[in-house]
């Protein structure tokens, strides 16, 4: 009975399914701005996304100054799959993490770039990491369930920089509302193309970002410890017979995935936004979720997924200023996307093409 | 159409009477990805008759009565009821046809009474869709006092012994005025004594006209208790036979294909030093119950020692204590004179220690791991497959591919994944794992549970080649002629507690079911 | 030897124990901060207010007194939990613990004047009812072992369409609209876990950003460009029921409600009794524990589940509607705030059980109206931590301090009819 499992890629699970998903979801969301704006929205608003995500420099680099942080943040999210662990807390991480590199951006001062740049970057992984290890050491200890328990510290994690934005070391001199002090110079991520035209926006993040794919999968697939993760992930029963530790495993796949999100948010706060304000992560650790499935929680699938998803971003604003459709819109079209990624059979089904197996199970019960 | 008289004087007054059946498969064919459960079986059962459906581990008897009990919807054939030909969309309809069966795993509610469980699917309702609970347990009671079947209506299936969740079992086919009744492997959890009990039961439904089909991979329960038996063999019916006018030999040979070899060729044992000692070890289950309570024994270098046991009498948990995955309650376990009684599995790893667990899929092999990544399961962290944190994969290839040779693992190549594999060559894969080290000390679980019978034969003489090269053995089976084929010496668990010690030469399978069955004190 | 490092949920043996231990201790430290902060911290006589306006009923006390007791209830516990144990009933024993605690908290905050106890609980039981809606429609999808992370997305939803709907026509059908989109997103579940076998926590967070998504995007076309046309439902005020509202105290916090508060009652009452006294129970409870045993006996396990799923989703869509009909009367972006996601906690809490579910979210309900009471009394803490106390209740909740329940066991395994 033995089979050969397959020693080629299945093109049309890896590729084919989820440009049809991507596809579809466009066509729904057309039919979404039919039914609230009508028949002749469509055409501008989609004209729109595209100009605003692929036509000219500005809108590359728009484009790929909004993938940086869902790359990162969509890291995160796989690596917490690949483990069987659903960290649904990037939106807290990415909120501490990119306060804690603030905080380190302002507080130090007269040190060079080469210093405090990477001091701020520490801060926000480390931020990240203890509000991720937090939930990991909870399901190690306790068996308290990830996606609750994260979920909780990302209401908790708005309601602390509430609390921090109120504080006379962090509020701006001379304002009320909540918004803190400025990074300094020295510790902002360095613009790319600014040589072009300075309001290029592209910054040394979007390098961070590759390079932490590429060390998340050489972690994965090329280290004791990423042997550990999947093993983990795949059957922590048989990889506890194996004299494998679960519970350490458990705390320190949620923590590193805490610091990768904890980077996503320190990417947006030194490379973007240079302070912290409410809401300042605008929903990139949920659309982490969508990209981490849509790139099959493989690193490079998550950097092609966060580039996509960057166009949808970028060319979204451009949508929402000149035709009215409002960038929610991008959200109802990644959950579209996830639909069709995780049940690839509607996809089979809507196309007539043969596809592999679904997600699967990614996650673990209450139980378990 | 005999025994009909019987069945009408025995049928509730409630329900309407049933004639007496007579099931006929035709031609039945059913094919899974690669392989031909069955092909072209033809069958007969009649009310009043006890068939016997005799065949190796994977022959296609589930196959053919899952089919008949309309789970699986067979690919070609009929199935024809007093002449003619019914259609099961669903067990829905093979129940209604009288037919019933035990599945060899009970589909019981575990968190669900005896009565509960007995009306699912056919609950006395009042208004309002209330469960009129008053009526369903009277009908329990009546069918229990009417067929023997002791069993108290409210207790919680969970709190039962096997053999009891076996009557409620029956209890929920009769409840369901089935005629033909299949017994998927009855007896593989019961204790021989509970055995002669269930036999008992299963000639008083005959006896009340039932039709009865027994499955079994057990050649000495089925030449007991069959009127007629029915041999398959890979998907096929290779012949029948009625009891006594067949040896056991011949049965065996029909079943396998050839003369099969129960025993194991193996030298006396040369005991040496103690290796694994265990003392006054207490270890709770997961309802804090203490299913090992107070054990001692020693296995020394170069002996097999076997446990048996029903499942279930502790010896999961005796074997999670001494492998690290449990720590025991009390008492003291030593490895070559170390203390490792709160070690961790992979301290005791690095102390010699090889585990072949119970439950190969769960906790033996990550099925959607290649073979090389299960093969160094628990040895990546070492040279040569890592250095440091740095993983070396043509190390880990290297090593697999030379294991798969040596441990005659049949597949095209180690980047397979592990759920590709057969079952017997999955379970030769953990033995590769396990014996390629340089063990002091092998704990193995069901070594062959569900193994085709050429891997049966091969980690056998495996795990005697291990014990002459100086390891000290512990098996733990619940398969009698196993313990009986391998050990040097043999331990019986009853309760948690060691009852009975003893070795192959001294004893007889029927003293060590007494012992099993904490008859002996 | 080296200290023990094995998987948690591998080492059964002191489970209990340990637990029993942690609690003891738990309560050692409860004793110890009411003593030394709220006992001796407290001067003079705390009024609670149980009357209505109008009605005179006070309860008058001496802080330091109550807290002094309550120090000796928490010790005496303490002492039970490390020598014998609780054992089933700590769950309960536990909340009554909690909410003494915040007794004492309270008189503490009031000691030397008075406060509306009366106020606070009709509080707790408002917050309460979208949290108990939650955890009931979460009861009835895992029973048939489901998991429903989609709660959220489903009051959220249902928030909307009741805003929509019942401004457009009458707060009435905006109800009915509410209830039905929970339906809906139900289905869609339904149809991903069951019929597509889609990892189920994965399915529920989809329907979560599906829900966010388009209830934003539709607000921001819709709602906010003209709130007096697609976003003034109105709000279904309370109502008395005659002569129960009029007992003393209970009256007031049980029948002086709105009618999301009744139906809660309602429905309560009503799934306890389908769960466990039907044969639609029965069934269901069957196809949550083991599928395969009820498919044997020809119970439809696919249209059980399917069932289900939709009438837990029609459930959280009412309530959902309880946050712009029940309370504020307009929709808000993201205004569920995470308690779809509470009522899983309080499902976990309440042990699968329909009353459980509600008493959980009661606690959770009284940490919700804590914090609003609080804000009001000013003790020094700062608003923004008081907002976190549900949030952080609920981790306590879940990480097991309070008990590891035993849920449904299929609970979250698709079905393969062989």
């Amino acid at each position: 009975m033995e089979r050969i499992a397959p020693s080629h890629i299945d093109w049309r699970s890896v590729v084919l399914v989820p440009l049809l998903a991507v596809f579809t979801a466009l066509v729904i969301g057309a039919l979404i701005i039919v039914l609230t704006e009508g028949p002749d929205d469509v055409v501008p608003a989609y004209v729109a996304l595209f100009r605003g995500a692929f036509v000219g420099i500005s809108a590359i680099s728009e484009t790929l100054t909004a993938a940086t942080p869902l790359i990162i943040a969509g890291l995160s999210v796989a690596l917490g799959f690949r483990a069987g662990l659903f960290n649904i807390g990037v939106e807290g991480q990415m909120t501490v993490g990119g306060m804690a590199a603030v905080f380190a951006g302002f507080a130090l001062s007269g040190l060079p770039l080469v210093i405090h740049l990477p001091l701020a970057i520490l801060a926000g992984f480390i931020g990240g990491a203890i509000w991720g290890g937090i939930p990991g050491w909870l399901r190690a200890q306790t068996g308290a369930h990830e996606v609750i328990t994260t979920i909780m510290l990302n209401f908790i994690a708005y309601r602390l920089i509430d609390y921090l934005l109120k504080q006379p070391a962090i509020i701006r001199e001379g304002r009320f509302d909540p918004i803190s002090k400025d990074v300094l110079p020295s510790a902002r991520l360095p613009q790319l193309l600014d040589w072009i035209t300075p309001s290029l926006r592209l910054h040394g993040g979007f390098i961070l970002a590759l390079l932490l794919a590429w060390g998340i999968w050489w972690l994965l697939f090329r280290s004791t410890i990423g042997f550990e993760f999947r093993a983990v992930g795949s059957n922590p029963s048989a990889a506890a017979y194996a004299g494998m530790s679960v519970t350490a495993t458990t705390v320190l796949v949620m923590a590193i995935a805490g610091g990768l999100g904890g980077l996503a948010g320190a990417n947006q706060t030194l490379g973007v936004l240079y302070s912290v304000s409410p809401g300042f992560t605008s929903g990139i650790g949920f659309d982490a979720i969508a990209l981490a499935l849509l790139g099959r929680s493989h690193p490079g699938g998550v950097v092609l997924a966060g580039l996509l998803f960057g166009a949808l971003r970028a060319g979204g604003q451009v949508m929402q200023v000149r035709s009215g459709v409002g960038i929610d819109l991008i959200t109802v079209v990644q959950a579209l996307i996830i639909v069709f990624i995780a049940a690839p059979a509607l996809v089979r089904a809507l196309y007539r093409v043969r596809a592999g197996e679904g997600a699967g199970q990614l996650t673990r019960g209450w139980s378990a | 159409m005999s025994g009909g008289q019987l069945s009408t004087t025995l049928c509730s007054e409630r329900h309407v009477r049933r004639h007496p059946l007579r099931l006929e498969l035709r031609g039945i064919t059913k094919r899974f990805p690669g392989v031909v459960a069955n092909d072209g079986v033809d069958l007969t059962i009649e009310s009043g008759e006890i068939l016997g459906l005799l065949g190796e581990n994977g022959a296609g008897k589930t196959t053919l009565m899952n089919i008949l009990y309309g789970l699986y919807s067979a690919d070609e054939g009929q199935v024809l009821i007093d002449g003619e030909e019914v259609h099961f969309e669903g067990p829905g309809d093979a129940i209604a046809a009288g037919i019933g069966m035990v599945h060899q795993h009970f589909m019981l509610v575990p968190v669900f009474t005896v009565t509960e469980n007995v009306v699912l699917g056919n609950e006395p309702t009042g208004a309002l869709g209330r469960i009129d609970m008053q009526e369903a347990r009277r009908e329990v009671r009546e069918i229990s006092s009417r067929y023997g079947l002791e069993v108290d209506p409210d207790a919680v299936i969970e709190d039962l012994p096997v053999g009891i969740q076996q009557r409620v079992e029956i209890i929920k086919v009769l409840f369901r005025e089935a005629e033909i009744i299949v017994f998927d492997e009855p007896t593989a959890v019961l204790t021989p004594q509970e055995v002669e009990e269930f036999f008992e039961i299963v000639r008083g439904l005959k006896e009340a006209g039932k039709g009865i089909v027994f499955i079994t991979h057990k050649l000495g329960e089925m030449l007991e208790i069959a009127d007629r038996i029915c041999v398959l063999r890979r998907g096929k019916v290779v012949g029948e036979a009625i009891p006594g006018e067949v040896t056991p030999g011949e049965l065996a040979e029909m079943m396998v294909g050839r003369p099969v070899e129960l025993v194991v060729e193996k030298s006396p044992a040369d005991p040496g030093d103690p290796v694994l000692e265990v003392s006054d070890l207490v270890v709770t289950d997961a309802r804090n119950h203490r299913a090992v309570d107070g054990v001692s024994f020693t296995v020394r270098a170069g002996e097999i020692v076997g446990i048996a046991g029903v499942q279930g009498n502790g010896q999961t948990e005796l074997v999670e204590a001494i492998t690290g995955l449990v720590i025991p309650l009390a008492g003291h376990i030593t490895l070559n004179g170390r203390d490792i009684t709160r070690a961790t599995p992979r301290e005791r790893h690095r102390l010699g220690m090889s585990h072949v667990p119970e439950d190969r899929q769960n906790d033996g092999l990550v099925l959607d791991f290649d073979l090389t990544e299960n093969l160094v399961l628990d040895s990546y962290y070492q040279e040569p497959y890592s250095r440091g944190i740095v993983m070396d994969w043509d190390a880990a290839r290297d090593h697999a591919e030379e294991l798969i040779r040596q441990y005659d693992v049949r597949t095209p190549s180690v980047d397979v994944l592990a759920s590709h594999l057969s079952g017997g060559n999955q379970q030769k894969l953990i033995v590769a794992r396990e014996f390629a080290r340089d063990t002091a000390l092998i704990v193995a679980s069901q070594p062959t549970r569900g193994v085709d019978v050429g891997s049966i034969e091969y980690i056998h003489r495996r795990i005697v080649e291990e014990r002459d090269e100086g390891s000290a053995v512990l098996i733990v089976s619940s398969e009698l002629d196993e313990i009986l084929a391998l050990s040097d010496r043999i331990l019986v668990m009853y309760r948690g507690r060691i009852v009975a010690e003893t070795t192959p030469a001294e004893t007889t399978p029927a003293e060590l079911g007494l012992y099993m069955a904490g008859q002996v004190a | 030897m080296t200290t023990v490092d094995v998987p948690a949920e591998l080492v059964r043996v002191p489970a209990e124990v340990k637990r029993e231990r942690i609690l003891g201790v738990v309560y050692l430290i409860l004793a110890a901060i009411v003593a030394f902060f709220f006992a001796m911290g407290s001067e003079g006589d705390a009024t609670f207010r149980l009357g209505e306006a109008g009605q005179d009923i006070d309860l008058t006390f001496s802080a330091a007194g109550f807290s002094w007791v309550v120090s000796a209830i928490f010790a005496f516990l303490a002492v039970i939990h490390l020598t014998r144990g609780i054992g089933r009933k700590s769950n309960l024993v536990l909340s009554i613990a909690l909410v003494l605690f915040a007794f004492a908290f309270l008189a503490w905050a009031a000691a030397g004047s008075s406060f509306s106890l009366l106020g606070m609980l009709r509080t707790t039981v408002s917050a309460a009812t979208p949290i108990a809606f939650g955890a009931l429609s979460g009861v009835l999808c895992e029973r048939v072992a489901v998991i429903n992370i989609g709660i959220e997305g489903m009051l959220l939803t249902g928030a909307f369409m009741s805003a929509l709907v019942g401004t457009v026509t009458n707060p009435w059908v905006g109800l009915l609209a509410a209830t039905l989109s929970g339906g809906v997103l139900a289905l869609g579940l339904a149809v991903l876990a069951i019929r597509y076998r889609v990892d189920q926590i994965i399915a529920g967070v989809v329907i979560n950003i599906f829900a966010l998504g388009l209830t934003s995007f539709l607000s921001s076309q819709i709602l906010v460009e003209n709130p007096d046309r697609f976003n003034r439902p109105g709000v279904l005020q309370a109502f008395r029921i005659p002569l129960l509202a009029d007992i003393p105290v209970i009256g007031p916090i049980l029948f002086n409600q709105n009618i999301f508060v009744y139906a809660l009652w309602i429905s309560v009452a009503l799934t306890a009794y389908g769960l466990f006294r039907t044969r639609w129970g029965l069934r269901a409870r069957a196809v949550g524990e083991h599928p395969k045993a009820a498919d044997t006996l020809g119970v439809n396990v696919y249209r059980m589940r399917y069932l289900n799923v939709l009438l837990g989703g029609l459930v959280a869509g009412f309530g959902g509607a309880y946050f712009t009909l029940g309370s504020v009367g307009a929709f808000n972006e993201n205004m569920t705030a995470g308690r779809g996601f509470i009522g899983l906690a309080a499902m976990i809490f309440g042990r699968w059980h329909p009353v459980g579910a509600l008493a959980a979210a009661l606690v959770f309900g009284f940490a919700d109206s804590l914090q609003v009471r609080l804000g009001i009394l000013d003790v020094g803490i700062p608003s923004d931590f008081l907002l976190m106390a549900p949030y952080l209740v609920t981790i306590i909740v879940v990480a097991g301090v309070v008990g590891r329940a035993r849920p449904p066991a299929a609970d979250g395994q698709p079905y393969v009819k062989e």
